[in-house]
């Protein structure tokens, strides 16, 4: 393959992010709007952040099977022609940056030119994730575990992380810090659903187990709302307000028979990043040590363990020492971390509140600014298959 | 176990397992039932499989075999489950869930409940036995496979 093939075949540079829209963020089924009309919000709320007429986005890119479809939403905003409809295999938020990602390559191929990239969610009205009642035979992979009360997510990832936790030697207390570090942050955002709701140790260890080791603050929360985002060509980035976020480097994957039902994955104890990441440095043409703030998707604070150790942020025998809370809060720490508050403490949107995060980090206008802000990464869906990832970067990084 | 065969480690109600439309797993629920443990194993290259598949993933062969293997492993992981996430479980807990390795059938795994005291330490590694759970049930009877620590005899 020629140098010039193999440059051509990237995202780095070639897309940015110009608007980002949200909803007002809720506690699961207090949405005062149906899911469908969530997601239009969010989509004129980053139009107009962008300062774009909702009529001129000719593509919907999304993931976690999202209902609301891009045809609908095409009609119902009067969309004059859409070009480009793309949603992600696999469930949960492992696709979070591969719906940029496919925007992106839709974009750099030619096939649009203004995608929208969202996740809806009202859970009032089609009901909780999670939740296993209401079935009464099953087959499949669930067949192998619902019968054995392994039945809701925490429990299908518990076990997943008590090995990684047996391999390397890693400690409740780095659990626990990614934890106060995001609701750390999510005290200076009012945007986040339990601003104004501290956590600290204490509270931490006093709260109930959920599956050990996971505590009550060691899961996700479940919201409703809707987020957006505007990807454009590079060229154009210059024709809208705001700072724009370019796109660095995006993967999507997952390693040999990860797979592999039920529990059977012969790298276990992982976060399915180990393929995944080499390809995002690859593209970027970037290191760990090039990032200065990362949002990582929290289904699990374990997970968030995992996800950092297989981007080469530290070693996982390092896990106990790095996840401690200074290093994780910005402004000031080595790696601040879901500065948003992320899933578990500003909004479940299946992580694609975090991809928001990372552009107001790279145009400087989060409530928990990172000093270096110029590489942000976001990390989607660690222990689910395929995972994704995502760098976004400012002119300065190109 | 014989005289505990009416007790079940969890409470009834939880979904009942059967084989998909396709029948891939039927051989591996019909083996519970029998009180036999049954692993795919490719009759061309050897390789153990579990879940079944359709195809080896080794050599890609589409005939693969079942093969009846000791019901002894090694925990490879567990966890205490303390939330409960269905209506028949309310009331109910904490209990135990673990996942067992066979090292005989190339190192697949299987995922069960640890017989005896849910607040018991549980050790990775430690190595465990068998125990069917026969379920007669009315329409659909089925059996699950339990585990429990090799010295508790
Ligand atoms: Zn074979």
């Amino acid at each position: 393959m020629s140098a010039k093939a193999t440059a051509d075949r990237t995202l780095r540079g070639r897309v940015a992010v110009v608007g980002i829209g949200e909803t007002d963020y809720y506690r699961h089924g207090a949405s005062p709007d149906p899911e469908f009309k969530l997601a239009l919000k969010a989509i004129l709320a980053a139009c107009g952040d962008a300062g774009i007429d909702p009529r001129d986005i000719d593509g919907f890119a999304s993931y976690s099977e999202e209902r609301s479809e891009a045809s609908r939403l095409a009609a119902a905003l009067g969309t004059r022609r859409l070009r480009a409809a793309t949603m992600q295999w696999g469930g949960g938020g492992g696709g979070c940056c591969a719906a940029v990602a496919n925007a992106a390559a839709s974009i750099v191929a030619g096939l649009a030119d203004c995608v929208v990239v969202f996740r809806s969610l009202a859970q009032g009205q089609y009901g909780r994730f999670g939740r296993a009642t209401g079935i009464d035979t099953i087959s499949g992979e669930k067949a192998y575990l619902m019968p054995y009360g392994v039945l809701a997510p925490p429990q299908r990832f518990a076990m997943r992380v008590r090995r990684y936790m047996h391999e390397h030697g890693v400690g409740q207390e780095a659990l626990r810090a990614i934890a106060l570090a995001s609701y750390h942050h999510a005290q200076a955002n009012p945007r986040a659903v339990m601003y104004g709701k501290p956590l600290d140790a204490a509270k931490y260890d006093a709260s109930r187990w959920i599956a050990e080791p996971f505590h009550l603050y060691d899961c996700c929360m479940e919201n409703d709302g809707a987020a957006a985002l505007v990807l454009v060509p590079a060229e154009r980035a210059g024709e809208f307000r705001n700072k724009p976020a370019y796109v660095l480097g995006a993967a999507v994957g997952s390693g040999y028979r990860a797979g592999a039902i039920p529990h059977n994955s012969p790298h276990y104890a992982s976060a399915g990043f180990e393929t995944v990441a080499a390809d995002l440095y690859a593209m970027a043409g970037l290191g760990p040590s090039d990032v200065g703030v990362v949002q990582c998707y929290e289904n699990f604070t374990g997970g968030v363990v995992m996800a950092l150790a297989e981007h080469g942020f530290f070693a996982p025998e390092e896990a106990n020492d790095y996840l401690a809370f200074d290093n994780l809060v910005a402004p000031s720490g080595r790696l601040p971390l879901n500065t948003s508050g992320g899933n578990l403490a500003e909004c479940y949107m299946h992580g694609f509140e975090l991809m928001l995060e990372a552009v107001r980090q790279v145009r400087g206008t989060s409530t928990s600014q990172a000093r270096r802000n110029d590489v942000a990464m976001v990390i989607g869906g660690p222990m689910v298959t395929p995972v994704s990832n995502l760098l976004l970067g400012s002119e300065a990084t190109l | 176990m014989s005289g505990e065969a009416a007790r079940t480690y969890l409470p009834q109600g939880l979904p009942i397992p059967v084989a998909e439309a396709d029948g891939l797993s039927a051989p591996y629920w019909q083996g519970l039932r029998q009180s036999r443990l049954l692993v795919q194993r490719c009759r061309h290259c050897a390789t153990w499989q579990f879940g079944p598949e359709w195809i080896c993933h080794r050599c890609h062969a589409l005939d693969s075999d079942w093969t009846e293997i000791e019901p002894h492993g090694l925990i490879f992981s567990w966890e205490r489950v303390w939330h409960p996430s269905h209506a028949a479980l309310r009331q109910h807990g904490p209990y135990l869930a673990v996942l067992v390795e066979f090292p005989h059938a190339g190192g697949v795994r299987m995922i069960g409940n640890l017989l005896g005291d849910p607040g018991q330490a549980v050790s990775i590694g430690a190595a465990v036995d068998g125990v069917f759970e026969h379920h007669p049930h009315p329409e659909r009877q089925y059996s699950l496979l339990h585990w429990q620590l090799s010295s508790v005899r």
